[in-house]
C-alpha cells in the first residue's frame, strides 16, 4: 500500500467521522435548544425531497423532464405505489421492473 | 420481578434488531450496486484492491468515496485538496447528526461514537422513520448501521474481486433502489401543510441548486433553506 494514498484515507475518515459525530458531540451535555429542534423538525422531509427530486430530474446532471428519462417515469410510478401500497419491496421492484423494461425497449 | 425484566429487554432488543433488519433488507440490495461500482472504480483509478478496500473500511460515505477515487485516479496527489472535497460532500451529515441528537445524548459516549461512525443518508433516513412510527431504539439504530456498513464493505470487496468482468452495474438500472427506497420512506410524512411546503421548496431549491452549483451543495443548501421555512411555519403555528 502507497503511503500517501493511506494517508488520503485516514484524512477522508476522520474528516467524514467529524461531520457525523461533530453536532452530536456538541450537544451532549446542553441538549438540543427548542429553536433547532423546532427547526429539524422538517429535516427529514427536506433532506429525503432533496436526495430524491434531483435523481429523477437530473439522472445525468442536466434538467430532463421528457419519455426518455426512465429515472422519471419509474420515480412517478414508484411514489404512486409508495403512496397506495407504503410496501417498500413493491415500490422497489416495481420501479426497478419499470426501468429494466425501459432499458431494454 | 428482576429476571423478567431483564427478558422483556431481551425481547424488546431481538424485536428490534428483527425489524432493523426487515426493513434494511432493500436498502442493502440499493447500496450492493453502489458497492460494486466503488471497488471496480478503485482499480480503473489503478488503486490496489487493499487500498480500495480499506477506503470502505475506514470511510464508509459512497459519494465522497466515488469523489477521491476519481481525483486519486486523475492524478491529484494533493491530499489536502481530497480531504476538503470530503469535508463539502459530508457537510450533510451535520444536519443529520443533529437530528439525531435529542435522542442520542443519553447514551454512553463510545456508543455514540459508533453510532456516528455508522451515520449515512440511508441509516438516518430509515432511523428517521423508525422514530416517526414507534420510538428510537438504539438497538434499531445499532443494527441498521452495522448491516449497511457490512454490506458496503462486502460490496466493496466484490467489486475488486469481479474488476473487469463487469463494466458498470450502475447503467443496468439497480441504482433506481435507493430513490425508490426515500420515496416509500418521505410520502407517509407528506400528512399537512407544512409538509407539503416543505417538501415543494427543498423540490425547487434543490432542483436549482443541482442546476448551478458543484457536488452535493444542493443537498446541503435545499435541507436548510426548506427545513428553515417548515420551523417558521410551525413557529407561526405555535404563536397563532
Amino acid at each position: 500500500m502507497r503511503s500517501e494514498v493511506f494517508y488520503i484515507i485516514v484524512g477522508m475518515a476522520l474528516v467524514t467521522f467529524f461531520t457525523r459525530f461533530g453536532t452530536l458531540a456538541l450537544f451532549r451535555f446542553t441538549g438540543v435548544p427548542t429553536w433547532l429542534n423546532r427547526w429539524l423538525k422538517y429535516v427529514p422531509v427536506a433532506i429525503l425531497t432533496s436526495l430524491i427530486v434531483p435523481t429523477l430530474l437530473l439522472p445525468k446532471g442536466y434538467l430532463d423532464i421528457s419519455l426518455n428519462n426512465h429515472y422519471l417515469i419509474a420515480g412517478i410510478v414508484a411514489a404512486i405505489v409508495a403512496y397506495k401500497s407504503r410496501n417498500i419491496i413493491a415500490t422497489m421492484g416495481l420501479g426497478m421492473i419499470i426501468m429494466l423494461v425501459l432499458k431494454l425497449w | 420481578m428482576q429476571l423478567s425484566n431483564l427478558l422483556s429487554r431481551k425481547y424488546g432488543l431481538a424485536e428490534e434488531a428483527c425489524v432493523a433488519l426487515r426493513e434494511c433488507t432493500p436498502v442493502v440490495f440499493g447500496i450492493i450496486p453502489f458497492g460494486i461500482t466503488c471497488g471496480i472504480m478503485g482499480l480503473t483509478a489503478k488503486m490496489s484492491g487493499i487500498e480500495t478496500i480499506l477506503m470502505s473500511v475506514f470511510v464508509f460515505a459512497g459519494a465522497a468515496q466515488f469523489i477521491g477515487i476519481t481525483m486519486l485516479g486523475a492524478g491529484i496527489q494533493a491530499w489536502g485538496i481530497v480531504i476538503f472535497t470530503t469535508l463539502l460532500v459530508n457537510l450533510r451529515h451535520l444536519i443529520m447528526g443533529s437530528s439525531l441528537a435529542p435522542y442520542m445524548t443519553k447514551l454512553p459516549f463510545p456508543l455514540q461514537a459508533l453510532l456516528a461512525f455508522l451515520l449515512t443518508d440511508e441509516a438516518y433516513a430509515l432511523t428517521i422513520s423508525r422514530i416517526h412510527k414507534a420510538r428510537y431504539s438504539v438497538h434499531y439504530q445499532l443494527t441498521v448501521g452495522t448491516v449497511l456498513y457490512l454490506a458496503w464493505v462486502l460490496s466493496t470487496a466484490a467489486g475488486v474481486a469481479l474488476g473487469s468482468y463487469i463494466s458498470d452495474p450502475l447503467t443496468w438500472g439497480l441504482d433506481f433502489a435507493m430513490p425508490a427506497t426515500f420515496l416509500v420512506l418521505l410520502i407517509p410524512r407528506l400528512v399537512d401543510r407544512i409538509s407539503l411546503s416543505v417538501f415543494g421548496m427543498a423540490a425547487v431549491v434543490s432542483v436549482l441548486a443541482a442546476l448551478y452549483l458543484p457536488g452535493k451543495w444542493y443537498i446541503i443548501i435545499a435541507c436548510l433553506t426548506a427545513s428553515l421555512v417548515g420551523g417558521l411555519l410551525e413557529g407561526d403555528k405555535e404563536n397563532a
